[in-house]
């Protein structure tokens, strides 16, 4: 039960602690959570639900997500890339690499050039290719001038995966190695930047991308025992969640962590740290020491994973929490709260 | 973090000077033999003891906590009722992003705008005489913070700038703070690590008199790692050697005299006054307001601002603020912290700023029991 004057504000849809709070009060309090047939539920609140298919062989993965960004177009992609890639990804964190089919439901304000919507819809489509990913269906609303801003897209995406191959978030075990695909802070730092009006120099942009080829790559290397793609929230939130999920610590070690020159001191000078904002085509997972490095070394020769590096460890001890060792000392890395504000002063 | 390119060599940050450093405090307390406390007055300094786990580095006995170092979290809550009524009442507000969400009375000025008013963030004060260049409307800039952003604020005011401009100062000064914390009768410190960045401007022989007086050793320290460990070192030595000593380890930037220019407009345009820093005390010369040749660029004097100054929010009598900035407390010692107390919700200012203490354990989790 919710106060009379609760109302939702935009730290509910920072993508950390308080949004998960606001998804079970709402959500998950309130719907069926699957059936026998279902492995990953909805209070798994992992990327994406997967049921088991009659056939016996193979269950079926599907997941959703809404698009909104400011601007539509930005340095490295666009919204119509953000909304196939982010959901392409979310079937490939769950193990479901080749996605069978994609949804795209519209919602635009009127007013709205239809060179713009072109254009977005291109994007969504070259992405789409790329991905491998159709789109199969959909949806179209209009509403009026300034009830929505510009343009929303929802993309719904199945997908299938061998049954009992599919991944979720919380299989890490103690002794498992972490590894992240490539340079960590590059979507949110550069969109902040953009927004801020800051135009630094070098080569800051977007990572938006379809990662489920260079998942495959990984699956096929090694056991993957858990996947999250950093998106809101960041590295920081995916590694919080992943630990308190499987019931395992986490040794981290921050030097080890790629991150570009451009994103370190873009975030040096608005007070941003990279390790708290989006990624769009980064992945963090985990896997059996004894594959670690043959995984590593896949990732590493696929196109978008050649900065990937193993970042530490899961461990018996403090379940649940991250540790962090900065090269100097250790401290405790936590989950980012509400939306992050550049730092003035 | 491993960074690829871009970025110049760090040696401040470099983790095996860390260790030679860390080992000279070993060595040094192991001389004093005793429990030795340090205060920093700044919120950067804080900032990068978290960041770095520089506090899991120390050796036993030598504890670092922050004194009165955010200048966010000292604006007292009737000036932001202020700059809230100014917003209230038709004003274009501009000010630092970081004071958006401290809380006044009754609201923040992040509500104000929820509401309707129109409030902007700004980097800095020009931005904000920027501003009234533009729009026809009276823009007021709150100006917040110690002498490094002061002299920035008095630079604007003494090029002419537009007649809509005005400020609402909340600027403060640190010099009489330090003093005000050195007497407290149950803070007990041993050293002070002064604020590297405010030295820039007013030197570090303006801390020649207060080490005088008040027989404390006193450090002016840089940022980076590399910086606080070596400032923690010479203040060991000064402290080991019984010597009420004044250091520069932030020579790189800092010299004796300051930016001269920079302080001069400073004092052209400001002068001191007593003042409420938030939940620490009253301080003698610790507040600065535009002298008489300023004064038509004072909002409280161009604009009749009607704030009550002694109501208080029932939750702050809780909140311990005032005591972790006079290093009497720490920040996870508050009931409030982490719970009623968060940087969305924030009770007390130490939980908005990135400066401030209580956001800032927060955000780097404290110190691991491992």
């Amino acid at each position: 039960m919710s106060d009379e004057d609760e109302v939702i504000t935009e730290a509910h849809g920072a993508g950390s602690g308080q949004m998960r709070k606001l998804i079970e009060e709402l959500a998950v309090s309130r719907f069926e959570n699957g059936n026998a047939e279902t492995d990953v539920p909805l209070e798994a609140l992992d990327d994406g639900s997967v049921h088991r298919l009659a056939n016996g062989g193979e269950s079926v993965v599907v997941t959703t997500d809404s698009h909104v960004v400011t601007p539509l177009f930005f340095r490295g992609g666009d919204i119509g890339r953000l909304a196939v890639a982010g959901t392409v990804n979310d079937l490939a964190m769950m193990g479901a690499t080749e996605p069978v089919a994609l949804t795209c439901s519209l919602i635009v304000e009127s007013g709205t050039p239809v060179k713009t919507v072109e254009r977005v819809m291109d994007s969504m489509r070259e992405t789409s290719v790329e991905a491998g990913a159709p789109i199969t269906t959909g949806d179209t609303k209009v509403m009026g001038s300034g009830e929505i801003d510009t343009l929303a897209i929802n993309t719904t995406g199945v997908g299938i995966v061998p049954q009992g191959r599919h991944v979720p978030d919380a299989g890490l075990s103690p002794g498992d190695k972490l590894i992240v695909t490539g340079t960590v802070g590059d979507h949110g730092i550069s969109l902040l930047s953009e927004r801020e009006g800051f135009d630094f120099e070098g080569d800051l942009e977007s990572d938006v991308a379809p990662v489920n080829d260079l998942v495959a790559a990984a699956m096929d290397a090694g056991e993957i025992t858990a996947m999250k793609d950093p998106t809101r929230g960041g590295l920081a939130t995916s590694l919080n969640e992943m630990a308190s999920k499987s019931g395992v610590g986490l040794e981290i070690d921050e030097r080890s962590i790629p991150v570009s020159g451009a994103v370190a001191s873009a975030g040096e000078v608005l007070g941003i740290e990279p390790l708290n904002v989006a990624n769009e085509g980064k992945v963090v997972m985990g896997v059996e020491r004894e594959d670690a490095e043959a995984v590593l070394e896949a990732i590493r020769t696929h196109p978008k994973g050649k900065d990937a590096a193993i970042v530490g460890e899961a461990v018996d001890e403090h379940a649940g929490r991250v540790i962090l060792d900065t090269g100097f000392g250790n401290r405790y890395l936590t989950e980012p709260e509400g939306e992050q504000l550049p730092r003035i002063c | 973090m491993a960074v690829e390119s871009g970025e110049p060599d760090l040696q401040f940050r470099d983790p095996e000077k860390a260790e030679q450093l860390t080992d000279k405090l070993e060595a040094l307390m192991d001389d004093i033999d005793g429990r030795v406390t340090i205060m920093h007055v700044c919120g950067s300094h804080e900032q990068a003891i978290a960041k770095y786990g520089l506090r899991s580095l120390l050796p036993d006995g030598l504890t670092i906590r922050m004194g009165p170092g955010c200048p966010v979290c000292v604006t007292d809550m009737p000036e932001v009722d202020e700059a809230v009524e100014l917003a209230e009442d038709g004003k274009i507000v501009a000010t630092y992003g970081d004071m958006l969400r401290v809380p006044g009375t009754e609201k923040s000025l992040d509500d104000a705008k929820a509401d309707g008013a129109d409030v902007r963030v700004v980097y800095s004060a020009s931005e904000a005489a920027e501003i009234a260049e533009e729009e026809d409307r009276e823009v007021v800039f709150f100006a917040t913070g110690f002498e490094t952003t002061a002299a920035p604020t008095a630079a604007v005011l003494t090029a002419d700038p537009p007649e809509n401009f005005s400020i609402l100062s909340a600027h403060k000064y640190v010099p009489p703070a330090m003093e005000v914390v050195a007497e407290l009768p149950d803070t007990d410190v041993d050293g002070f690590l002064a604020a590297g960045h405010a030295a820039t401007i007013t030197g570090y022989g303006l801390f020649e008199e207060f080490v005088e007086d008040y027989e404390v050793p006193t450090v002016v320290g840089g940022f980076e790692p590399i910086d606080i460990l070596f400032g923690l070192a010479q203040l060991l030595e000064f402290i080991r050697d019984d010597e009420p000593g004044l250091a520069n380890a932030y020579q790189r930037c800092v010299t004796e005299a300051g930016n001269v220019p920079a302080k001069e407009a400073m004092w052209d345009v400001f002068e001191t006054t007593t003042g409420e820093w938030r939940g620490i005390a009253e301080i003698p010369d610790a507040n600065l307001v535009l002298r008489e040749e300023y004064k038509q660029y004072d909002a409280r004097e161009r604009f009749d601002i009607d704030v009550d100054t002694t109501s208080s929010n029932p939750l702050t009598e809780e909140c311990l603020c005032g005591d972790i900035m006079a290093g009497k407390a720490d920040p996870d010692e508050c009931e409030l912290f982490g719970e009623e107390c968060t940087p969305q919700d924030p009770v007390g200012a130490c939980m908005v700023s990135s400066e401030g203490p209580c956001k800032i354990w927060l955000e780097y989790g404290g110190q691991p029991d491992i």
